[in-house]
């Protein structure tokens, strides 16, 4: 019952808490409503059963309790707040409010920070442990962009036309977090989070319907598609994570894949290539039957080339490693070392590559180093799976397996 | 409607020379009277320049003088307009508009209680 309204929360939190501020126009009372009802729920539903529209129920009893918070403290007259008796959701509602998250006049880690918050219900910790941050740090983020929303009157609406195109980037940049934080995630014990990863696509398709002329927004909705087409065959059916070499490719999503190449199409011919593009293609052609991996490397000098990261940089590497063999590859990566000690696909991959040059108690290290740095249980046992593995082959003895690995 | 404080950021020194300022504005004035015609427009100065600012606190019930502004600094506030708006993005409008006038100068656009 505990997982299931965790997954209810995962899933609603954020409409809720948008329905709410539409109604109240007050992020605080709506977000502290909103938790209040999940409280209520997770004492009443045990007993009473999972209502049959739990998104309902939850908003309704939010409404409510907002309502009697308001009678409590405000100098409303209680006809007026009871005049909002009946209300609905919108199908904006979710939209309006990453508009809101995303305003320019927030700092861009205010704007990431906050619809994670408000649009995918993560905890203030979750959030800090993603972006590196200390908690309390993140929390005076959170509460400091919530204070600028009100006293400043950031609104809460779709922009109008002529602002959009401007707005549209720092939404797509949100949304795509999103969508990583489902696909993988910062903390917890799954390897994805197909809630957050679904509500990125069906926020990326309303800001598609939004703005069919841009095409990266195509290109981010594309992007996703194709990464969430291979969902089924990222993992085993113990939750362990499986490298997209070894997957099963009829396991994938034949309609999502379909559906992401055709979107690429469309969005290359307009001749307006951006970044979620490129990475959109290169994903269509991971969706090949054959990787053809001369035209990865090509898509990402084009994409290194417009966005001079140290992470393109790395996953550029991969593509390398394919072309010219893993000891070029491991000479890039190497030079990547602002990377090192911070983020986990860095040792990955500097770990495999360390593998295939026959390197095995250097890669084994690697790969430890790598589990440390996971945020989700299972790639961490995936992770140290393989270092053991590799301490066979360095003759290295064998050492008991640290206890927090369950046994399988 | 809520108000807003559209500030005037401008580098210390000299201002440019009347062929440079008078066209600039020029502009500002019709800015002005494009938000009084629409019912934005609440209040606006333009302040003398920084040295002429007297500086007053208080020590023991004596007002004591400091000859100067209050913060020293390479920029200083150089006028002000006070505007009213349904919400920042209309505030901002305002602001963006001004400061493509008086460009490169910064506007600050901050909300009023």
């Amino acid at each position: 019952m505990s997982t299931e309204i965790e997954r209810i929360f995962r899933a609603e939190y954020g409409r809720a808490v948008a329905v709410l501020i539409r109604y109240f126009g007050d992020i605080e009372l709506a977000e502290e409503a909103v938790q209040d009802a999940f409280v209520t729920a997770v004492r009443r539903w045990p007993e009473l059963g999972i209502p049959p529209s739990p998104a309902g129920w939850i908003i309704t009893t939010a409404r409510n309790r907002a309502i009697d918070h308001l009678r409590r403290e405000s100098e409303r007259p209680a006809r007026e707040v009871a005049a909002v008796v009946s209300f609905g959701e919108e199908p904006d509602d979710m939209l309006r409010l990453i508009f809101t998250c995303c305003h320019p006049a927030l700092a861009p880690a205010s704007r990431v920070a906050l619809t994670l918050r408000l649009i995918g219900g993560l905890t203030t910790a979750e959030i800090a442990r993603a972006f590196l941050v200390p908690e309390p740090t993140m929390a005076q983020r959170i509460s400091r962009a919530k204070s600028k929303i009100r006293d400043a009157g950031i609104p809460y609406r779709v922009p109008r036309d002529a602002d959009l195109p401007v707005r549209l980037g720092a939404v797509l940049a949100v949304l795509y977090l999103i969508f990583n934080e489902g696909y993988a995630p910062s903390g917890g014990e799954l390897v994805a989070r197909t809630e957050m990863t679904a509500e990125a696509i069906r926020l990326a398709r309303l800001v598609v319907v939004l703005m069919p002329d841009e095409p990266e927004a195509r290109g981010l909705l594309a992007l996703m598609l194709l990464i969430e087409s291979r969902r089924p065959a990222r993992t085993t059916a113990g939750g362990d994570p499986v490298l997209l070499a070894d997957q099963d490719r009829t396991l994938w999503d034949r309609d999502l894949i379909a559906e992401g190449r055709t979107l690429v199409r469309a969005c290359l011919r307009r001749g307006r290539p951006g970044p979620y593009q490129i990475q959109a293609a290169i994903n269509a052609v991971h969706s090949d039957g054959e990787t053809d991996w001369r035209q990865v490397r090509t898509l990402y000098d084009q994409l290194l080339a417009i966005t001079p990261t140290t992470v393109v940089a790395l996953h550029r590497a991969v593509a390398v490693a394919e072309v010219d063999g893993p000891g070029p590859a491991l000479r890039i990566v190497d030079d990547l070392t602002s990377m090192s000690g911070r983020h986990h696909v860095w040792h990955v991959v500097r770990a495999d590559l360390l593998r295939r040059l026959g390197r095995p108690a250097e890669a084994a290290e690697e790969f430890r180093t790598a589990a440390d740095l996971a945020g989700n249980a299972a790639e961490r046992r995936f992770l140290l799976g393989r270092a053991t593995d590799l301490d066979a082959a360095a003759g290295v003895r064998w050492r008991p397996p640290p206890t927090t690995t369950p046994p399988e | 409607m809520r108000q807003y404080l559209l500030s005037i950021y401008q580098p210390d020194g000299p201002p440019p020379p009347p062929e440079v300022l008078g066209p600039i504005m020029a502009n500002l004035g019709k800015l002005n009277e494009e938000m009084k015609a629409g019912g934005t427009w609440v209040f606006a100065a333009g302040l003398h320049a920084p040295e002429s600012a007297t500086v007053i606190r208080d020590s023991g019930g004596e007002p004591v003088l400091t000859d100067g502004p209050f913060t020293e600094g390479k920029e200083h506030l150089g006028g002000f307009t006070v505007i009213q708006a349904e919400d920042l993005d209309e505030a901002l409008d305002w602001g963006g508009r001004m400061a493509a006038v008086l460009a490169p100068l910064a506007i600050e656009v901050r909300p009023i209680q």
